[in-house]
């Protein structure tokens, strides 16, 4: 247990950020500034910690204790923990650029309040990262729904307020969902600490209050968009892409599933899990929402409304994962979150490209776009192959680790399950494929009657996004493929082996 | 049977005929619309508390205490009442009561202050004109 | 005896004697009263820190009016609790007065200015009296003294608050009538009246009829002063139709006073015991109190003028209180998350009511309906209304939150499981409504060049709802808002998160350790 300030200063850098972007509001390029220079040094420090904590050691940093027993304020990071820091802070660096370069493309309004509610949005998912216990996570955590509402209704259509309205309606409830689990397990056990193994008096309680403590966490964390409470976020993508690239594909969602491995590894424990019976149920949830995810994504045109489905799937990997309960599951799922991230993020900041270059939304209408923006198209087809976890991308190596756990389960269970994933699988090549195919293989010549008016001019004039767009999402595409063949970039692999060790003990 | 009227009515006479003046006071106010009527109902209803607390200073018209049978008188200082064989009744009670005179005369005044306003800028004093009025009002923009 | 102990009854004797002054000054300069009524007000704040310092460290002032001994002379006592409150009242009154100067320009007549500072120092003066005394009686002299200037401040605006300023008087001339009604019975059992002397003779006749007579005329009294439900009917009308001042000052601090009269009752005077035992009132408090929480969200939710909605959450939130109150026999975070809320509401309250009045006068706007882009074009004042809405949701790091887990926690500890529930639906109600009016602030809908159509189809909505919402847009300066209404709202918006970030830790813990063992609560923290 090492006790060092890095955490807080870590968020502090969001924090002071948002200050001073409201300061700068009249001088964009100073303002922008900002944000960058905020996430660089976020992302430094949150990786100066990974080696340390690679090494077995966890980094400690209490704000406040508080006037209860056992209630503090504080950060404890652990190797789960700075997996998803990284995560994010690394992906805000790139898609801090690229909201840049989309904001200007689109001489899109109301930047300043964008940039100041985005700082906010990710010093929760980070803080959610770092937290130390229960009440730090819950903070962190309503920090986020708060903050990315302005960034969800950012276009402030009518759509746009709808859809932020259903945003808050499940998620408010969630909040309130999530503070009855944190007060019940306070009160049962006296402390709301992560301990890896679980809270040990939690294990004395009665199987119907764990059962129920169970559903009240599950049911407050309906971020990871689990069925049948995700409506939310196919509804938020009305946001912009940046806002949907970062936070409705990592760092809100992925703060969900985290906080579901947290109450199964840390909080509940695997071996209450598996005593109650807890883990079939989620299994059940993930495996239904896997399946049925994937086939709502067949369905839909919309593109990012296809990628949000494909996002409710992927996350139920997660989910899956940490409710199979064996070691490679959970590593597995561990290793899941940044990649999946990085995955999901090439392709939702590819879709962002697409709309502003060519102001397309449709699946139906990219056709010839392979031709006229390469590295775009290039760079979906990569993370589209992850995602369905062909190699050469990293999405094979964790859905590897998924179906190696699911496999160790030894019961017809995990056969199941197994089974269950490999289909979940082969849908998402189902709808993924006919996208790279449109782009690629189809001529634009079909589409020209059909869009009418639109395509005036259209096939002239289409060329790439402007730099600032392409090169973030080239990099993530590039990252995607370099996770396959070094697992540790950023100390991952290192980290979800700590975990794993932390979790099951030794190895 | 006797006994029982004597102890629950007639020894405490004070109370019964006090709450009776309350409930009078307390139905005028509540029941009246009259906002004037409100008023003396409310005057009614502080007057006849008034009434009972002072009432309860009353020691009885003669007294056995310590240093021998003794009568009552109002609690004004006199000084031969120690030897002419005279208690004072409990001056407590007189006194809150005269604060407490003055606390309803308070009010009665700021509420009737604010019942002339009233009369000033309605024309009425009787509560469901005065409703009526004030959504008259509203519609036509003047208040 | 001390300097320090001293000092309550030389800000309640003072005050007093400020405010006949004031009226005196004002003749010779309109302008006068006001700044002697804000320099003293911050003298007396100076001085209740130095009593509160007092009280942490020596132990609560026994004050002897005139130096006749109680139980027969007039005590002031001031303990952890009084102290505390003393504070918050002094703090909440000078903020009200900065605050008011430009508001009451604004608002009321030029010839009323000086009998109006007038009644805040009088008002003032009885709620730190209310606050400080030590004897029944007192304490209802200076009840009425509060209440009777409350009526009049409220009838200043003239117009609409007639009335409602009327229904005041009767309604709670009945309430102090009743407390005084309910002092004189515990008076006839017990003979005293001092709070101390009470509670010594008190258990010896706890049976009896009287006793628990009065004790229940106390409590309807006091919760028709501090608009309990359902006995809060005269509340929401005066508090839309007050001057914004009155409104801002008598929703934070009046109300608490009245409140900590209560829980000087149940605390000080009547011992949890006799709640516990001889009326078995304690469950009955925690359910009315739940029905006030539910009753003045759902309420506040169907209301279109601000005020009037702000109103209804301020009786919900005094059932947040009462629902303190009420777990406290069965557990003490009740009592910790009663303490709690007195703060948190009274400057989250305050400063609702101020942006309201803000909004009111630089746009003249009352109707929530018409708030469209309002952030723009007073971004402090919708800055620090969406954080103190945030503070009445209980969304974490603000004050709200905080008193919301203490009363969670005290749920649990007491196994009370369904106000729980309460307490969590009530956050989400209390979203409902204030979200309405940040989403209209800040989102409203973006009229771009893109939809002509909509634009157009929305010009006849707005004009047919222009017709039976005229009046509802008054008069408006139209000049930009002055630093002396801004600071005040930017002040307690910032203590609403900065109470919050300070309650989450330890920081508090001595006073609520002191206020727990002064109302003989075992302190358990």
């Amino acid at each position: 247990m090492t006790e060092l300030m890095t955490p807080l200063i870590a968020l502090l850098c969001p924090l002071v950020a948002s200050a001073l972007i409201l300061l700068c509001r009249k001088h964009p390029n100073i303002r922008e500034a900002w944000t960058i220079a905020a996430s660089i040094a976020m992302f430094l420090l949150v990786l100066s910690m990974a080696p340390l904590i690679a090494g077995g050691e966890t980094v400690r940093c209490i704000l406040f204790q508080s006037m209860f027993k056992d209630i503090y304020i504080g950060f404890k990071v652990d190797a789960f923990g700075e997996i998803f820091a990284i995560t994010a802070s690394s992906l805000w660096v790139l898609v801090s650029f690229y909201s840049i370069g989309y904001m200007r493309a689109l001489k899109e309004h109301a930047q300043t309040r964008y940039f100041f509610a985005f700082c906010f949005a990710i010093m929760g998912a980070v803080g959610v990262a770092l937290s130390a216990n229960l009440i730090t996570l819950f903070l962190f955590f309503e920090v986020i729904t708060v903050s990315t509402y302005p960034l969800v209704i950012h276009e402030q259509t009518p759509e746009a307020l709808a859809a932020g309205h259903k945003y808050l309606a499940y998620l408010m409830p969630a909040g309130a969902f999530l503070l009855l689990g944190i007060t019940i397990t306070y009160y049962l056990s006296g402390t709301t600490e992560f301990t890896p193994g679980g809270i040990r008096a939690l294990a004395s309680a009665s199987p119907i209050v764990v059962t129920g403590l169970f559903f009240a966490f599950l049911l407050g964390f309906m971020k990871a968009a689990w069925m049948p409470f995700h409506s939310w976020l196919p509804t938020a993508m009305i946001a912009p892409s940046p806002v949907s690239a970062l936070l409705h594909a990592v760092a809100v969602v992925k703060a969900g599933v985290f906080g579901i491995v947290r109450i199964v590894g840390y909080v509940l424990g695997m071996d209450l899990m598996q005593e109650v019976g807890l883990w079939l149920a989620l299994a059940c949830i993930a495996g239904f929402t896997m399946i049925v995810g994937s086939f709502f994504a067949i369905t839909q045109d919309n593109l990012k409304r296809r990628l949000a489905y494909s996002t409710i799937s992927q996350l139920s990997y997660i989910i899956l994962g940490a409710a199979l309960l064996t070691r490679d599951s959970i590593e597995g799922a561990m290793l899941h979150i940044p990649f999946h991230g990085y995955m999901k993020i090439t392709l939702f900041l590819c879709a962002g490209a697409i709309l502003a270059a060519t102001g397309k939304t449709k699946v139906s209408e990219m056709a010839g776009l392979g031709k006229k923006m390469p590295v775009t198209m290039l760079a979906f087809s990569v993370a589209a192959i992850g995602m369905a976890g062909i190699p050469p991308v990293c999405g094979f190596i964790s859905k590897l680790f998924l179906c190696k756990g699911a496999y160790a389960v030894g019961s017809p269970y995990g056969l199941a399950f197994l089974a269950v994933i490999l289909i979940s699988s082969l849908l998402d090549v189902i709808y993924f494929f006919p996208i790279i195919l449109t782009a690629f293989f189809k001529s634009p010549a079909g589409t020209a009657e059909e869009t009418g008016g639109a395509g005036e001019g259209g096939r002239e004039k289409i060329t790439e996004a402007p730099l600032l767009m392409v090169a973030p999402l080239a990099i993530t595409a590039l990252l995607s493929l370099a996770f396959f063949f070094n697992q540790n970039i950023f100390y991952i692999y290192d980290l979800a082996r700590m975990a794993i060790s932390d979790l099951f003990g030794g190895g | 049977m006797m006994e029982w009227i004597v102890q629950h009515f007639l020894e405490k006479y004070n109370f019964w005929i006090a709450m009776f003046i309350i409930i009078i006071g307390l139905t005028a106010t509540i029941v009246k619309k009259n906002f004037l009527k409100k008023l003396i109902g409310l005057s009614i209803f502080q007057t006849a508390f008034f009434l009972w607390v002072v009432s309860l200073g009353d020691v009885g018209r003669d007294i056995l205490t310590s240093w021998g049978l003794k009568t009552q008188t109002p609690p004004i200082l006199w000084m031969q009442a120690a030897e002419k064989g005279y208690i004072y009744a409990n001056p407590l009670p007189h006194v809150l009561m005269l604060t407490g005179i003055v606390v309803s005369a308070a009010t009665t005044a700021v509420a009737l202050a604010i019942v002339i306003r009233i009369y000033q800028k309605y024309g009425t004093i009787e509560e469901d004109e005065i409703i009526e009025k004030e959504m008259e009002f509203e519609r036509r923009g003047v208040l | 005896m001390l300097l320090v102990e001293h000092f309550p009854v030389i800000i309640v004797g003072l005050s007093m004697f400020l405010a006949y002054t004031m009226l005196l000054a004002g003749y010779i300069n309109r302008r006068l009263p006001f700044f002697m009524s804000l320099a003293m007000n911050f003298f007396f704040l100076f001085l209740s820190i130095f009593v509160l310092n007092h009280v942490l460290t020596e132990g609560p002032i026994r004050y002897w009016q005139g130096g006749w001994r109680p139980p027969w002379g007039i005590e002031y006592v001031v303990d952890a609790m009084n102290a505390y409150l003393l504070i918050i009242v002094i703090s909440i009154v000078i903020l009200g007065l900065i605050y008011s100067k430009r508001n009451v320009e604004f608002e009321i007549e030029e010839r009323k200015h000086v009998t109006f500072y007038t009644l805040i120092q009088l008002m003032a003066a009885g709620l730190y009296g209310i606050t400080v005394t030590g004897d029944l009686f007192n304490m209802f002299i200076w009840l009425e003294i509060a209440s009777l200037t409350a009526y009049a401040l409220i009838a200043v605006a003239g117009g609409r608050a007639l009335r409602p300023a009327y229904n005041y008087v009767i309604m709670g001339s009945i309430g102090a009538c009743l407390y005084i009604f309910g002092v004189c019975w515990l008076y006839s059992a017990t003979g005293t009246l001092n709070f101390a002397d009470m509670r010594l003779l008190l258990p010896l006749v706890y049976d009896n009829k009287a006793v628990q007579m009065g004790f229940a005329m106390i409590v309807v009294g006091v919760m028709i002063k501090a608009y309990i439900f359902p006995l809060h009917l005269w509340q929401p009308d005066v508090y839309t139709y007050a001057p914004s001042t009155v409104s801002s000052m008598m929703a934070s601090v009046h109300v608490k006073v009245m409140f900590y009269i209560l829980l000087r009752l149940f605390y000080s005077v009547f011992t949890l015991d006799f709640i516990r035992h001889y009326i078995g009132l304690d469950l009955v408090i925690c359910w009315v109190a739940a029905a006030a929480i539910l009753a003045g969200s759902i309420w506040a939710i169907k209301q279109r003028n601000l005020r009037r909605m702000l109103a209804y959450s301020s009786v919900s939130q005094m059932g947040y209180i009462l629902l303190g109150v009420g777990l406290s026999p069965l557990s003490p975070w009740g009592l910790v998350g009663a303490v709690a809320h007195i703060l948190n509401h009274a400057v989250g309250k305050g400063c609702l009511f101020m942006c309201a009045g803000a909004i009111r006068q630089q746009e003249g706007l009352r109707d929530i309906r018409d708030f469209e882009g309002l952030g723009k074009k007073m971004p402090h004042v919708c800055a620090a209304f969406t954080i103190a809405a945030f503070s009445m949701i209980g969304i974490p790091f603000t004050a709200g939150f905080a008193s919301k887990v203490f009363l969670i926690i005290a749920s649990l500890d007491a196994s009370q499981y369904p106000f729980v529930a309460v307490l969590l639906i009530s956050g989400l109600l209390n979203l409902v409504y204030f979200w309405r009016v940040i989403d209209r602030m800040y989102f409203a809908r973006h009229r771009g060049a893109d939809d002509p159509a909509e634009a157009a189809s929305d010009a006849p909505a707005t004009v047919q709802e222009a017709a039976p919402s005229g009046p509802s847009n008054s008069a408006k300066s139209g000049r930009p808002l002055p630093l002396s209404m801004i600071a005040p709202i930017l002040a307690l918006a910032s203590l609403c998160i900065i109470l919050g970030v300070i309650w989450l830790t330890d920081i508090p813990s001595p006073l609520i350790n002191h206020i727990l063992s002064n109302l003989r609560m075992e302190a358990t923290i």
